[in-house]
């Protein structure tokens, strides 16, 4: 039915499963080994992006909300992941290395050397309370929906009940990742400060596999994990739900009128989007390796919005293509590996150059093909907006809505 | 050159002397050349025993003007050299000594003897610098031969230094009651650095407190002091055995097992602290280990001694004094101290102001978010840099440099008007992003430009230091400018907004554009000019946050989400309301700080925290808009 | 992983790339060139490290083309590939693997911060890379893969404090950082070493910032009342970067001298100078193992050749000179083992000495750190420092013995294959590194 009705998602899923298996393929544990397990690596985190990318073009595309503090989302999921993956890993150094000892450890000294392990870097030697479930995997992983999840109920609904909206409520996602980063970067506060989680490529009980199979692993985990949440995502723009989360965005105080409950579909739309989000993260830094506050700073998440705009807002698979070229584009070109323009009077040197290019080229986005990269795509399929020979869209000249609403 | 010639005179005048002064010198060459704090001062005492000319000797090893050529201490003076004993012109590489501060404390303090009564009051200033920063008995006896100096400014100095060194070093205990208490009312620095160390105690344990102590307070354990605090002591004093560490138990347990048991207990068993324990126990009974004190013997060792905290100054008359002095300074600090704080606050709030009124323009008065705003600040404080390499003489360079930050800046915002923000007028959150994409390039091209490094932007010396109400009161000058000119600018602002043809036609765009165009105004023009004032006024902010802070390529980014916040918790569209909102901030911030001083961060995090709550009871900030206005 | 499969895979990732670069008409010479030795230079070049990074790339680059110029190393010539991990955390892990596994550099020259450090470690460890760090750190960590070419604490926090204790009398201590790991464990240390000194918990006062915080004149303030308690009260300072201008601004604006209040700072250098007024700055200190000023024909060469290559008003500083001598022991010891394999180059390298541009040599120890001489300078007008001390070389001692947890641990590579050796048990706590 949903298929159906959209068959881009059929398109879509079949692109990604042949993806998958061509990296597969080719990598280096179950294939020739034409692509390096650190592309494996950038692929499957590339694909975490991308469903991060569909979080935010379901609460920006789609409800109008422009989150500047999507990523606090991402992040706090990497981290309730991260905890048990350190807290895990350590524990079998620590259990390990107390076996020598003739007489068996106590819960307690078991507790107290993965404290000094974890916390001794940063100049702790108490376990903060916040660990005190990080040894029990299921817990974590309920943490990495529930804590995000509560964050974007909490503060959706403080800020859609107060009906702050717009550019306000843009500030003040951007201010909300702005205090947990710096809340994060706090040393007391358990986190272990600018260190962050690190070394969580080595998950605990698989130290003996190597990495190029985990890497592929993940790879695995997020393509499916990016495949249900692409059909979550278009499930709920298909129906009714969509239609009137559609509406909000376009003219939010009409549908007040109509008797919705705004609040409550975009209060539904934030959480579920932030969900979705948490989920990407909690696969995405496996694969990195490390978290720290900085991957909460405000910029890590305009870049989100940046990926979306580029690629497309409104439509799903738009997100995707933007989060995909860009991130991926950005590694190639701070890589080194990008040649050099000569100018003749001046040497462009994309490592220095790479920055200013996105960020123009950004702009020329914003200003001359408002759907982005996804309009190409469009154009392939035939889809054109209809001509209005100059007439007015709507009520706010500024909307989208008609070009947007085929998706 | 004038050093010259005293030195030379003081030659002629005792050549006894110089014989001494060689011989001081090629004693303790070694030690003259690798001076260290901690042995030199027998050296300085000799040196300063060795006749008058060796003060001449003292100040230029201080000064590091002293040094050797061919094995022979010279005084460098400017381009010449002469012997430090004959007075001879020296000619030949001289490798100048370097002594430590340390050192040259021990130097100054050894000087003073020479520089408390000469001719030329900067040097009797040093040499009461000198006893301010490290003082000693003889200092006393010195303050008081010297006499009355004919400097009023000094002899007020010397009068007071006199009086905290009779607090410190007189034998009589009497005449130093009477000079703390002479000093009533006073709250000044030096005098509590004197007055504190009176009050240093040590806290014993002990089974009696002695008799003759200066008891400052008795302690009781579990009120006073913790329980575990005090036991720490008795095992200190050797007064208790010291209890049973885990560590020790686990020892302890592993170097009595017999068979898989420790005392009966299977050693599988032992990762219970509770079987652990049993068996310890166990153990104690054969004899194989100590016994552990029990905790009711910890309880009596506790109850059988007394704790107190014992003043290292002996006579209680003294410590009375000096309490009563510091207590009596306390509610007058601590008054003192807000305003410092009040001042510290309105300071971060004016630079707040500052780098928030261009936006509280451009987004508050035309709607227009512009991200690039960071990028605009640190254009100016770029701006002021590129002059300041231009121009030298600092005052001139920093006049030619605030309106060349507005004109780089007026322009640049003219041009993004055209070519950018024109094309997403009514679609705010685009602009947004657009201005984002704007304020990465612009970084990197600063980067790319300039360089990583931080570039400095000094201000001219009139700027420098810092104005001060009494001792703890006091702001530096740059700050104040700061404030002055966020003040300008509000002065500024409301004289175009309210008195000149362009604030009447940007209130009129702003209020109804339809309406406005259809009387004449050409609403793109006035919206351009507005955004370029706003964007040159975000210049001029530049320079001024460069000259206190620092000039780097993310200048701008660091005050960006600030800004916003001054602008959105002051209310939109309304200048009163971003000062208002510069002010809640910086007041938030320096108030969280006071709560906790060791942790800057956390006072940003609750700042924001505050300041997201607040927008949820008053979205649209502390002066909301009212009337139609509101809804555009 | 066998060593004779890993070079396959080497060979193959390289001719992939050789390929992919002709297809989009890259140059050939890359390619053509099979027989250089590649390192790699992981330091960020844009974001908010790349002010102190992008020194130590082309410091990289320099010593490339000097030793090239002398024919270059086993009879081949030396290839950097320079990456940009963007001050970027998770960046550098996925930079390093990069390095490694699709460059095949044989050593890696990088990183700064220490969380960048702890990023890359894993990577380094599990595809058994090689690692010159050239940043004075915190310590307390010992890795198979790395030499550690920056001072540990013992080689600069704890003498500079020992010289404000003796030589400055300094009674009262305010500990100020910028909020990271490195001033947190260093200032742990230090607050464990001076209270082991008999310093009371009152004479201690601790504050972090953020980085890049401007806003000093409260904490100017309440370091300025520690005088209060008429004790002498020295500033050790471990405030990083841009977050210095400020600080010392602020401090001259408060008349604060370095004869009422000297501040120690551990990470202010020649090159963070540059961007300062120094008038205010005169006399304050800094502790190092190499300045700029040091006297040696050495360093003089070293200078004027930087200069020569990057500008007059170039400065040198420590990292640079920690990074010269990472890139002349690696020389050293490929050409000892007459191979660049990193077990090799690791049995080569322990116990070589190069000569350091102080003066003396630098020796690597079974622990993978240096001797160095702490050298503690005051600032002067000019922006250079005058040397008032200087050391004989100290042993880098990687885990601290000031910390009761650490001080029983001890690393030997060559030795007991174990970077945490646990002496009171005699037995290896863990053969990976703790990240």
């Amino acid at each position: 039915m949903l298929i159906r009705k959209h068959p881009s998602v059929l398109v879509f899923l079949a692109l990604l499963a042949v993806f998958t298996l061509a990296v597969t393929l080719m990598s280096e544990a179950y294939g020739s080994g034409v692509v390096p397990t650190s592309t494996v690596k950038t692929l499957g985190k590339t694909l975490c992006l991308a469903l991060a990318a569909v979080a935010m073009d379901l609460v920006w595309g789609y409800a109008g909300i422009l989150s500047l503090g999507h990523m606090a989302f991402f992040a706090l999921g990497g981290y309730m992941i991260g905890m048990w993956l350190m807290y895990a890993r350590t524990g079998e150094i620590v259990a390990a290395t107390l076996a020598s000892s003739p007489v068996p450890p106590t819960a307690e000294e078991l507790r107290q050397g993965i404290t000094g392990q974890i916390f001794g870097v940063v100049g702790s030697t108490d376990l903060p309370l916040t660990w005190s479930i990080a040894g029990s995997l299921p817990m974590q992983l309920l943490l990495v929906l529930a804590v995000p999840g509560l964050l974007a109920f909490l503060f959706g609904w403080l800020a859609f009940r107060s009906r702050v909206n717009g550019v306000y409520l843009s500030i003040l996602t951007q201010a909300m990742t702005l205090a947990l980063s710096l809340w994060l970067f706090q040393n007391d506060n358990g986190f272990r400060g600018n260190n962050g989680l690190s070394g969580l490529q080595n998950i605990p009980g698989l130290s003996h596999v190597p990495q190029s199979v985990i890497s592929i692993w993940f790879l695995w985990a997020s393509a499916l994990l990016l495949a249900g949440g692409y059909l979550l995502a278009t499930w709920l723009t298909a129906g009714k739900f969509g239609s009137v989360i559609r509406a909000i965005r376009d003219d939010e105080t009409r549908v007040r009128f109509l008797g919705y409950p705004v609040e409550g579909y975009k209060l539904t739309v934030f959480t579920i989007s932030a969900m979705i989000c948490a989920a990407a993260g909690a696969l995405y830094y496996p694969q990195a390796g490390i978290i720290n506050p900085a991957e909460l700073a405000p910029i890590a998440s305009v870049y989100l919005a940046v990926w979306v705009a580029i690629g497309g807002r409104g439509r799903l698979y738009g997100a995707v293509i933007g989060a995909v070229v860009v991130s991926l584009l950005s590694s190639w070109f701070t890589g080194g590996r990008a040649p050099a323009l000569d100018l003749g009077f001046y040497r462009i040197d994309w490592v220095n150059w790479w920055q200013v290019l996105l960020g123009l080229g950004f702009v020329a986005v914003t200003l001359f093909a408002p759907r982005g990269l996804s309009s190409l795509v469009d154009a392939l399929a035939g889809l054109r907006p209809p001509r209005r020979r100059g007439a007015d869209l709507g009520p706010d000249a500024g909307a989208l809505r008609e070009k947007e609403a085929e998706a | 050159m004038r050093h010259l010639l005293l030195s030379l005179l003081m030659l002629l005048a005792a050549p006894a002397c110089a014989q001494d002064l060689a011989q001081v010198l090629d004693a303790n060459r070694a030690q003259i050349e690798q001076p260290s704090r901690q042995t030199i001062a027998p050296v300085i005492e000799a040196l300063a025993a060795a006749g008058p000319q060796a003060g001449a000797v003292l100040e230029a090893w201080a000064d590091r003007r002293l040094g050797l050529a061919d094995g022979r201490f010279v005084i460098v003076q400017g381009d010449e050299a002469v012997d430090a004993v004959t007075g001879a012109a020296v000619r030949g590489e001289v490798r100048v000594l370097r002594p430590n501060s340390g050192v040259r404390g021990i130097i100054g303090a050894a000087l003073v003897q020479f520089q408390l009564s000469d001719p030329d009051p900067s040097r009797r200033a040093a040499a009461l610098d000198a006893i301010a920063r490290r003082s000693d008995e003889t200092h006393l006896a010195a303050l008081r031969a010297a006499g009355n100096d004919p400097d009023p400014a000094l002899a007020v100095r010397k009068a007071r230094l006199e009086r905290l060194l009779t607090i410190r070093f007189d034998p009589d205990p009497q005449a130093r009651v009477d000079a703390i208490e002479a000093f009533s009312g006073d709250t000044g620095a030096d005098l509590q650095a004197v007055l504190n160390p009176l009050l240093a105690t040590t806290r014993i344990a002990a089974p009696t407190i002695p008799g003759q102590a200066n008891v400052a307070a008795e302690l009781i354990p579990g009120d006073d002091i913790p329980q575990d605090e005090a036991y720490r002591l008795l095992v200190e004093a050797g007064l208790a055995p010291a209890r049973l560490a885990p560590d020790a138990q686990k020892q302890a347990l592993s170097a009595h097992i017999v068979e898989g048991t420790v005392g009966g207990v299977p050693v599988a068993e032992l990762s219970d602290p509770a079987r652990r324990d049993t068996a310890y126990d166990a153990l104690a009974e054969v004899g194989l280990v100590p016994p552990a004190a029990t905790a009711a013997e910890a309880e009596a060792a506790l109850s059988g001694h007394r704790f107190a905290d014992i003043y290292a100054e002996p006579n209680a008359q003294i410590t009375d004094a000096a309490r009563r002095a510091l207590n009596a300074m306390a509610l007058r600090q601590g008054a003192q101290q807000t305003a410092d704080l009040a001042l510290d606050a309105l300071s971060l709030a004016s630079i707040y102001f500052l780098a928030a009124i261009g936006l509280a323009i451009t987004f508050g008065v035309m709607g227009v978010i512009n991200m690039a705003h960071g990028e605009f600040i640190m254009m100016g404080a770029y701006t002021g840099y590129v002059v300041q390499t231009l121009i030298a003489g600092r005052t001139l360079s920093l006049i030619v440099a605030l309106p060349a930050a507005f004109i780089v800046t007026f322009l640049a915002g003219v041009v993004l008007y055209r070519l950018v923000i024109r094309h997403l007028v009514k679609r705010p959150l685009e602009t947004l992003l657009a201005t984002f994409g704007l304020s990465i390039a612009l970084q990197q091209i600063a980067k790319n430009i300039f360089g990583t490094q931080a570039r400095p932007l000094t201000a001219p010396a009139w700027l420098e230091g810092s104005v001060g109400f009494g001792e703890i009161v006091s702001i530096s000058t740059i700050r104040v400018a700061i404030f002055v000119l966020a003040l300008m600018f509000l002065g500024l602002f409301l004289w175009i907004m309210n008195r000149t043809r362009l604030g009447l036609e940007v209130r009129a765009v702003t209020q109804n554009p339809g309406m406005a165009a259809s009387m004449g105004i050409n609403p793109d023009r006035i919206a351009m000019l507005t955004f370029g004032l706003g964007s040159g006024i975000a210049g001029i902010a530049g320079v001024a946050i460069g000259l206190f802070a620092k000039v780097t390529s993310e200048l701008g980014s660091d005050y960006i989400v600030q800004s916003f916040m001054t602008v959105v918790v002051g209310g939109v569209g309304n200048i009163w309301g971003t000062l208002a909102g510069a002010a809640l901030i910086g007041g938030l911030q320096k108030g969280i700080e006071v709560i906790n001083p060791a942790n800057t961060l956390a006072a940003q995090t609750w700042m924001i925290l505050l300041i997201i709550i607040f927008i949820q009871f008053r979205p649209r900030g502390i002066m909301p808009t009212r009337g139609r206005a509101a809804e555009a | 992983m066998p060593a004779a499969l890993k070079g396959k895979q080497k060979m193959r990732a390289r001719t992939i790339l050789c390929g992919a670069g002709l297809t989009l008409a890259l140059s050939g010479a890359a390619c053509a060139q099979e027989d250089t030795i590649r390192i790699g230079v992981l330091h960020s070049l844009s974001g908010t490290m790349a002010i102190s990074e992008t020194t130590l790339k082309d410091t990289v680059l320099m010593l490339v083309d000097q030793q090239n110029a002398k024919g270059g190393v086993l009879g081949r010539k030396i290839e950097a590939v320079v990456v940009d991990p963007a001050s970027d955390w998770p960046l550098f892990a996925e930079k390093a693997r990069e390095l490694i596994s699709v460059q095949g550099v044989d050593a890696i020259f990088g990183c700064w911060t220490s969380v960048s450090r702890k990023s890359v470690l894993p990577v380094v460890e599990e595809l058994n890379g090689l690692l010159f760090y050239p940043v004075q750190y915190e310590g307390e960590e010992s890795s198979r893969n790395v030499i550690y070419t920056g001072a540990a604490p013992n080689q600069q926090a704890i003498p500079a404090v020992d010289y404000m204790m003796n030589e400055l009398g300094v009674e009262s201590w305010a500990l100020l950082g910028t909020d990271y790991v490195y001033p947190r464990t260093t200032n742990t240390i230090l607050e464990a070493y001076l209270k082991g000194k008999g310093v009371g918990q009152a004479d201690i006062f601790v504050n972090y910032t953020p980085f890049g915080h401007s806003d000093w004149s409260k904490i100017v303030a309440d370091v300025a009342a520690l005088g209060k308690e008429g004790k002498k009260v020295g500033v050790v300072s471990t405030i990083n970067g841009d977050a210095n201008v400020g600080f010392y601004k602020e401090l001259g604006a408060a008349g604060i001298s370095a004869d009422d209040i000297p501040v120690m700072a551990f990470s202010v250098g020649e090159e963070e100078l540059s961007g300062l007024d120094t008038a205010n700055l005169v006399g304050h200190l800094a502790a190092w193992n190499y300045f700029q000023t040091a006297e040696s024909p050495a360093n003089e060469t070293f200078v004027a050749e930087w200069t020569a290559r990057m500008g007059e008003d170039r400065v040198t500083n420590d990292p640079m000179e920690a990074t010269m001598l990472g890139f002349n022991l690696w020389v050293q010891a490929v050409e000892k083992a007459g191979s660049t394999e990193t077990d090799a180059v690791l049995a080569a390298i322990g116990g070589l000495e190069v000569p350091n541009l102080t003066g003396g040599t630098a020796r690597v120890l079974p622990n993978h750190h240096l001797t160095k001489p702490v050298l503690i300078g005051e600032i002067r007008e000019d922006g250079q420092f005058d040397i008032v001390s200087q050391t004989e070389p100290v042993a880098g001692d990687a885990w601290t013995d000031h910390l009761p947890e650490s001080a029983v641990l001890d690393a030997d590579w060559p030795g007991k294959d174990c970077g945490m050796w646990n002496t009171q048990t005699n037995s290896c706590v863990q053969r990976q590194s703790n990240y």
